[in-house]
């Protein structure tokens, strides 16, 4: 999933002796290395001044003086709670979706189009839309308040492009055979699904939870509104609880000297990202291997 | 054959999750509507266009609602961006798929994957503390158009390269052999065959990228000043369309909250005009 095997493609010949390819190629190297080059330069910037203050206590304690002292504890906490109820609502809508699109529709029906063209546009709605919606809806209309679940529910409408696109790739990439194997056994779709679709078909599944994941990790706009700025430690779903995303950027726009722990709060961020990546493609792929050699 | 008694309630199962998530832009439209009437019906639409200033805490009457500037700012922002990260983009996609040896194309891919998963809030903070200084030394005040131009660019660059370098990719085969049998030259054959045949594919790139480009709200929000004003040179402040939501969304009241919804309405009309340019280029991309 991660590499495609690249196709057998010639490489092309090394480049000519006239000025026109010569230009470009030395056009195409410095573009290559200016990138690299704003990459060290963002990711060098963060380390140098964010590593100083990480220490276990950044990561245990409460945040003191509006954030420039203390830690992020209650922080974390509430990350994780707005990304587990954003989770726990777009998986089962998600995981149903994908079936319905790869498994019981037909790619031209109606029904399937009119889905799916109503998730593309769900995929280009700016995220400070998502903030405006789920304000009016789970915040004012149905009663939430600014709270965890106002947040989490927001970025469940916001993952779910990603999350229905990778399944449905992961159901389609299930031989054919599997399920004409599965129908002259006699089994039923739904044990079908259930035994043999869903679980070939996981690599795509993890892919789309991890982005989603990553997705709402990273995500402010849409929770500046919905799960608000209270950095507490939340006593329930209904509490506010402020995101490290919204931390970072209360410190660096509205607290003056906060720069230090909103530096901090940024590699925290940055190695949660990269870490929950690696795990689960790792996790993905052992699972695979496992489910292949026993079957 | 008959249907085992599971399967119907299984199919409907799924038909109304589908239905479910397909409903939710409709869902979003109707709200952001729902939001947006008080507004469209005591100031009407003429007045976020011709009105002196934006003022909009005063109340229907009193209070002025030009969305002009904001416009323009997004506009100029946006634009700016796409036209620098485009050509950039396409370099960075030639050289990964065409230039770089093959281990260093791969580190250089993944490298450009990670950048696309740093967060905007990230990129704004590192914009506010980083670059607005440095052209604050140059030009006063530093957060300006230029900054937000400059942190956009790095921020949709990821998607241009990586949707153009896909794009690249699926090339046939047989079109790069048979320009190499015609003794073409590497940039002969970019030209004039690899670029030509990935055309869909990166203007589908550059599509996704505008798009993203409009919706940004952190990052611009922490990097561009945010005064209302049409920008008079790529040095001063602006607020964008985005922006402004973010800024004012807080402690709007009233006739002002139901600006701000019309302006989320204004994004998600921008949104549907891109996807749909999308689409049709889709099935013209088949179709040739």
């Amino acid at each position: 999933m991660r590499d495609a095997p690249a196709p057998a493609v010639p490489s092309l010949p090394r480049g000519g002796t006239d000025w026109a390819d010569r230009a470009v190629t030395a056009a195409v190297w410095s573009v290559a290395l200016l990138f690299t080059g704003v990459f060290l330069w963002i990711v060098g910037d963060l380390v140098r001044h964010g590593l100083p203050h990480l220490s276990w206590g950044f990561l245990t304690d409460a945040p003191m003086d509006a954030g420039r002292a203390g830690g992020i504890a209650p922080i974390l906490v509430s990350t994780f709670l707005i990304v587990g109820v954003c989770l726990a609502v777009s998986l089962p809508l998600g995981v149903g979706t994908a079936v319905f699109l790869a498994e019981f529709s037909r790619g031209e029906s109606l029904p399937a189009r009119l889905v799916r063209g109503s998730l593309d546009v769900l995929a280009g709605v700016p995220s400070i839309v998502f903030g405006l919606f789920g304000n009016a809806l789970f915040s004012l209309y149905l009663g939430m308040g600014f709270s965890i679940l106002s947040g989490g529910l927001t970025l469940a409408c916001m993952v779910l492009p990603i999350l229905i696109r990778s399944t449905e790739e992961g159901l389609r990439a299930v031989p054919d055979d599997y399920r004409k194997a599965a129908a002259a056994l006699g089994l039923s779709r739904t044990a079908t699904l259930w035994r043999i679709l869903l679980p070939a078909a996981t690599p795509g599944l993890v892919v789309g939870l991890v982005l989603g994941i990553g997705r709402a990790l990273s995500e402010t706009a849409a929770l500046l509104f919905t799960s608000g700025y209270v950095a507490r430690m939340p006593g329930s779903l209904l509490d506010s609880g402020r995101s490290l995303t919204v931390h970072i950027y209360d410190l660096a726009m509205n607290v003056p000297g906060g720069e230090a722990n909103a530096y901090a709060t940024a590699v925290v961020l940055v190695t949660l990202l990269l870490v929950i990546n690696m795990l689960t493609f790792q996790i993905a792929d052992r699972w695979l291997h496992r489910r292949i050699t026993r079957t | 054959m008959s249907q085992p008694r599971g399967d119907a309630s299984l199919i409907w199962a799924v038909r109304g999750l589908a239905v479910a998530s397909g409903g939710i832009v409709l869902l979003i439209v109707a709200f952001l509507a729902l939001e947006a009437i008080p507004a469209l019906r005591e100031v009407g639409l003429r007045r976020f266009f011709t009105d002196a200033s934006w003022h909009p805490a005063d109340g229907a009457d009193r209070g002025a609602f030009n969305l002009v500037p904001m416009v323009a700012g997004t506009l100029t922002v946006a634009t700016g961006a796409v036209l620098i990260a485009t050509p950039l983009g396409i370099a960075s996609a030639l050289f990964c798929r065409f230039y770089a040896p093959g281990a260093l194309g791969r580190a250089y891919r993944r490298l450009v994957e990670l950048l696309a998963g740093i967060p905007s809030v990230v990129y704004g903070f590192w914009g506010l503390v980083v670059l607005t200084p440095l052209i604050r030394q140059w030009q006063p005040p530093g957060q300006s158009l230029l900054a937000g131009i400059l942190i956009l660019t790095v921020m949709i660059l990821p998607t241009v390269a990586l949707l153009s370098e896909s794009s690249l990719r699926s090339i046939p085969a047989a079109y790069l052999r048979g320009a190499t049998a015609l003794g073409l030259s590497r940039w002969a054959t970019i030209r004039g065959v690899a670029l030509p045949a990935a055309r869909s594919g990166i203007f589908t790139a550059v599509i996704l990228a505008t798009g993203r480009a409009v919706g940004e709200t952190m990052a611009v929000l922490m990097v561009m000043g945010n005064i209302v004003q049409v920008p008079g040179s790529v040095f001063d402040p602006v607020r964008t369309l985005t922006a402004n939501i973010a800024l004012e969304m807080g402690y709007a009241m009233e006739v002002h909250r139901s600006a701000l919804f019309v302006t989320g309405l204004m994004l998600m009309a921008i949104v549907v005009v891109l996807v749909a340019a999308n689409a049709r280029l889709g099935r013209e991309g088949r179709r040739a």
